[in-house]
């Protein structure tokens, strides 16, 4: 019968050693939100799983040279609960306290979230808007990845065999800045992001934006960084009629697929509406900072 | 905050009925020590798999099963041959009758699969990981089949055939072809022709609704023990213990008294488990084995090989004068079966215009099979969707004639004496007291905001009795134990024990209600149709008189008085002989010398109660819709019910609340989605949308008490008259919201966003 073995190891190293040498049915364990999830319902039948949480520095945030250093296995609980991170970063922390309900927050990590590579993964999009890297392990030593560049498909990453992520870094912020992040879902709540969409904004003493980034999910196989929407928004105070450009420029770049959850054509709509709504929330939140 | 209306006269002087006490079942769940169905262990036992069929129609050409009972530590593999052949007999037993055959061949396919997810074999096995790969070893040839999953399409001409020797039934002429229409019904009255040539204005629509599941948080769960003498045992989680007892006896071939059904606590049937999938399997598999046999189903079997309720169309065409009169109604309803006959069809017709007073009407109903899961019972099974077409019509009509919706019903209302459109007459009933509940209530008169809307509409379910069986048994210190044998989907315990402690004069802390074996109690039916409160409330309560009558007469003989000098007043007996002056006996002091008086007290009653009370629910919703994203939010929500009398208010008005909630999810995001092979695509709560809590207002349960004279306390069923009104209520609070008339459930952002961009 099958087997599964279970290992814990104390450093990187050995933990990109032990999954090199797992081969194709070794996974990096953190959370487990997703991979038992997947494990319990058949469709993974792991031979070894390497929990990455006894690795110092794997479960924390610390803050570094003006930005911040993620462990890969922090949960989203403890993401919530670290008020400099809140106030640097409100939008990747919203997105990611999306993710599942208060149980699964105790667990869940952006880390599995970007690598389990779901298109509707919340906390991507709002990283990927936030210039965010990882720091990927593997047998040959340590690389540093921007965070668009891990998932290349749905459920598919970039990550050799062996390599794992171990932190993620959020660069320094700079004055008068600030990112949201909003999804649709037809619930309220416990539910997968039909759309979600990510801007993080720079503004100028004058309060008009000097530098914008904006980040589309579930609206194509990966996340889709959308540059001609967010260059309608520098030199702009976000005024009504940006606005509505902007909304259109968002449309333009979606590539949306009609599954269960939503049509192509909803999608479509959806993104350049929450991309109007999303750039307010994220102007208002920039410009008390001035 | 909850409004109780005519609260008891003066006069009344019920101690128990009515208030709310803590539940008997609460501190077991709350704290995870009840026993639910696959919470049951014992020694030895194997573990039960079932493989399913991945196609939606074919033809099983072979199953070969060596390989799989070559594994080391399979015991036991079942196929659907190995069930005794059945002949074709509609079996009382279910919520409605059911055909055995049909039954049985859902349990285990046999020369066809008719859906995605169809049993074909089952295995036993020492371990899961064993049962897996035992079911990856079973080599199953199909011929694939054309597949036809929608319920227009299945009625086509030329529609695949799911069994090539179904004629429809119920035509004016005999059928020369074989359809998937398994039947046909109609109700009628007057002349339609005539009804609408009077009609001032018309309103016609084709409203849809999709197939949707019970989603009892509990899925399908099983203990079977097969002795070596033919004796059985069964744990199981279901709404009938006695139905499963029927159900496994014939589909195999066993005497019924050799089958002992134990209930195990049930986790929501809401109609769904008034049937067997699993049971037979595992009685079956443990017979081969020789040994007990665990049969848990996963949220993915439950969802793609259990319930649903029909999909259905409904087309509906109105007619009425100018003053609101309705004239004439021509209501089509077309029902999705699944992959057997019986589709709620039947009852969606019969309560479809039964609010109403209308001269001329045809209500014409086709049960339609499809390749999709055979559907359960749903909580008023047929009556919502009717509902959503009908109400959504009056709704129409209402503000083409520019009249309030409650003046509109009430000017179309039925009232006692009035015959219902599916025959009878209607008494006691108290449709008029809850239109006017709602007219009454602040709700309908509070402001709207932007973008929101109000909705309105109403709801009737028969309520049904019959047979119950119910012991009442007085223990030695004076406490009493109440046995029944429905398992408590709703509150029955509570109420269960507040009848009997209110006839004994007992306080109710000291009567403990139990649901009992099909061995150790008298038949009774399943808990459904909102029977239980009613009549095994009966039963209960006659055989609480019965006890009370005997405590009575052993105080006579005690005190050597007449019968006739003894009273029985709050738990004692009172010695009415002036010339014995005897200090009152409690019931425990007779229960202390019982042997003395004729030995253990203790009554049974078996009854087949008649007079259910129907039941009338009018619903008041409020939406708010954002007009950009299409997202529905319901604001603000008023249920109230006819529920004669609320033994129990809490429980009452939790049935209110539950049933208003499951509807607005039917209404707003709940659907059965298949991709274009037949297979359900979103078999899971994350893609298959219930509403969770914060999707939802506060519930306002409104309790009308319009007396059911022919209950002991006034008592009328209340579980599923408010699930038939919450889709149209809210079907109607969109469409007001957004001034775009909703047709099809579900209400889903997309869906609502493009209505309004369609305009």
């Amino acid at each position: 019968m099958s087997q599964l073995d279970y290992l814990a190891p104390a450093s990187a190293e050995d933990a990109a050693k032990a999954l090199a040498a797992g081969g194709d049915t070794a996974r990096p364990l953190s959370g487990g939100t997703d991979l038992l999830v997947q494990l319990r319902a058949g469709r993974l039948k792991p031979g070894l799983i390497v929990d990455l949480k006894k690795i110092p520095g794997a479960i924390g945030i610390r803050e570094e040279a003006g930005g911040f250093v993620i462990g890969a296995a922090t949960s989203g609980a403890a993401l919530g609960e670290h008020a400099p991170l809140v106030r640097a970063w409100p939008g990747v922390v919203e997105a990611t306290n999306l993710i599942g309900s208060t149980q699964i927050q105790g667990r869940a990590s952006m880390a599995g979230n970007i690598c389990n590579a779901s298109p509707a993964a919340d906390s991507v999009p709002a990283l990927v808007a936030a210039r965010a890297t990882c720091v990927v392990v593997g047998p040959t030593g340590r690389r540093t990845v921007p965070v668009e560049e891990i998932p290349v498909g749905p459920g598919r990453t970039s990550l050799a065999p062996g390599e794992f992520v171990l932190e993620i870094r959020l660069p320094p912020r700079g004055f008068h800045a600030a990112d949201a992040y909003l999804r649709s879902i037809p619930r309220t709540e416990m539910d997968i992001a039909v759309v979600g969409v990510a801007v993080n904004l720079t503004l100028g003493v004058d309060g008009v934006i000097t530098d914008a980034r904006i980040a589309l999910g579930a609206v194509g196989p990966t996340v889709i960084v959308a540059r001609e929407a967010a260059a309608v928004l520098v030199g702009t105070r976000a005024e009504d009629d940006v606005l509505a450009r902007l909304d259109e420029a968002a449309r333009a770049v979606c590539r949306p697929i009609s599954d269960k959850r939503g049509t192509a054509e909803f999608r479509t709509k959806i993104t350049g509406v929450l991309a109007r709504r999303v750039a307010t929330i994220a102007y208002a939140r920039a410009k008390e900072r001035i | 905050m909850t409004d109780v209306l005519d609260r008891p006269e003066a006069g009344d002087t019920l101690r128990v009925v009515g208030t709310r006490p803590a539940r008997p079942d609460g501190v077991d769940k709350v704290t995870g020590r009840a026993t639910y169905g696959a919470d049951f262990t014992m020694a030895g036992q194997l573990v039960g798999k079932i493989l399913r069929s991945p196609h939606a129609h074919a033809r099983i050409v072979s199953i070969d099963t060596r390989k799989a009972r070559a594994l080391p530590g399979v015991k036991a593999i079942v196929i659907g041959t190995d069930f005794p052949d059945q002949a074709s007999e509609e079996l009382a037993g279910g919520e409605g009758a059911s055909n055995i055959r049909d039954i049985a061949l859902n349990c285990l396919a046999r020369d066809k699969v008719l859906y995605q997810g169809h049993a074909v074999a089952a295995v036993a096995a020492t371990s899961s990981s064993i049962a897996d790969a035992a079911l990856a070893l079973i080599d199953v040839k199909y011929e694939v089949l054309p597949h036809v999953t929608d319920v227009e399409a299945a009625m086509a001409p030329d529609a695949p055939l799911l069994d090539e020797t179904r004629f429809t039934t119920g035509l004016e002429t005999k059928p020369d072809k074989p359809s998937n229409i398994a039947s046909r019904m109609q109700l009628k009255r007057g002349d339609l022709a005539d009804g609408f040539a009077s009609a001032d204005v018309i309103v016609e629509g084709r409203y849809i609704t999709p197939a949707v599941h019970q989603g009892y948080i509990e899925p399908h769960a099983c203990v079977a023990s097969f002795g070596a003498d033919g004796q059985c045992q069964v744990w199981a989680s279901s709404q009938g213990q006695f139905m499963i007892r029927a159900y496994c006896a014939k589909i195999l071939n066993i005497e019924a008294s050799d089958i002992r059904v134990t209930p195990a606590e049930i986790g929501g049937g809401f109609g769904g488990k008034t049937t067997v999938y699993i049971e037979p399997v595992a009685l079956a598999l443990s017979k081969q084995a020789g040994a007990p046999v665990k049969i848990v189903m996963t949220r993915d079997e439950v969802f793609r090989a259990t319930g649903p309720t029909s999909g259905a169309v409904i087309e509906v065409k109105l007619g009425a004068k100018s003053d609101g009169t309705i004239v004439a109604a021509d209501v089509v309803l077309k029902y999705q079966a699944g992959a057997f006959p019986g589709s709620p069809v039947g009852a969606g017709a019969m309560t479809a215009l039964a609010c109403y007073n209308i001269p001329n009407f045809l209500i014409t109903g086709y049960d339609v099979v499809n390749n999709t899961p055979k559907v359960a019972a749903y909580r008023a099974p047929g009556a919502p969707i009717s509902a959503f077409g009908v109400e959504s019509a009056v709704d129409e009509l209402a503000e083409k004639l520019g009249m309030d919706p409650i003046a509109l019903r009430l000017k179309n209302a039925v009232h006692d004496g009035d015959k219902a459109a599916y025959g009878p007459t209607f008494k006691n009933i108290g449709y008029v007291e809850t239109l006017e509940a709602i007219a009454n209530h602040p709700h309908y008169k509070a402001p709207l905001g932007p973008n929101q809307g109000r909705g309105l509409a109403v709801g009737f379910w028969f309520n049904v009795g019959g047979e119950s069986t119910a012991a009442v048994n007085i223990v030695e210190d004076g406490s009493a134990v109440v046995i029944s044998g429905n398992p408590d989907i709703g509150g029955s315990r509570a109420s269960m024990a507040m009848m009997a402690a209110e006839v004994l004069g007992l306080p109710v802390e000291h009567v403990r209600p139990i649901v009992a074996d099909t061995a150790s109690i008298g038949f009774s039916m399943l808990t459904g149709g909102s029977r239980t409160t009613f009549a095994t409330g009966m039963a209960v309560t006659q055989a609480a008189q019965k006890v009370v009558e005997d405590l009575k007469r052993r105080a006579a003989e005690i005190w050597d008085v007449a019968v006739d000098k003894v009273e029985w007043v709050n738990g004692s007996a009172v010695c009415l002989d002036a010339a014995k002056a005897k200090p009152d006996l409690t019931l425990a002091a007779i229960a202390g010398q019982s042997a003395k008086t004729g030995g253990p007290i203790g009554a049974t009653i078996a009854l087949n109660a008649q007079g259910a009370g129907p039941g009338f629910g009018v619903h008041l919703c409020d939406v708010e819709v954002d007009p950009e994203t299409g997202h529905v939010s319901v604001v603000r929500y008023t249920a109230a019910q006819d529920v004669g009398k609320a033994i129990h208010p809490s429980y009452v008005e939790g049935q209110v609340q539950g049933g208003a909630v499951q509807g607005i999810g039917w209404a707003l995001n709940e659907e059965y989605v298949f991709d274009g092979k037949g297979a359900m695509e979103n078999p899971g709560f994350l893609d298959y949308r219930m509403p969770v809590a914060s999707d939802l207002p506060m519930i306002d349960a409104v309790l009308v008490e319009v007396a059911n004279p022919r209950h002991p306390f006034g008592a009328k069923g209340v579980g599923e008259v408010p699930i038939v009104p919450p889709l149209a209520a809210v079907g109607n609070a969109v469409s007001r919201a957004i001034g775009v008339r909703m047709h099809d459930l579900p209400l889903s952002p997309p869906r609502v966003r493009a209505a309004i961009d369609a305009g």
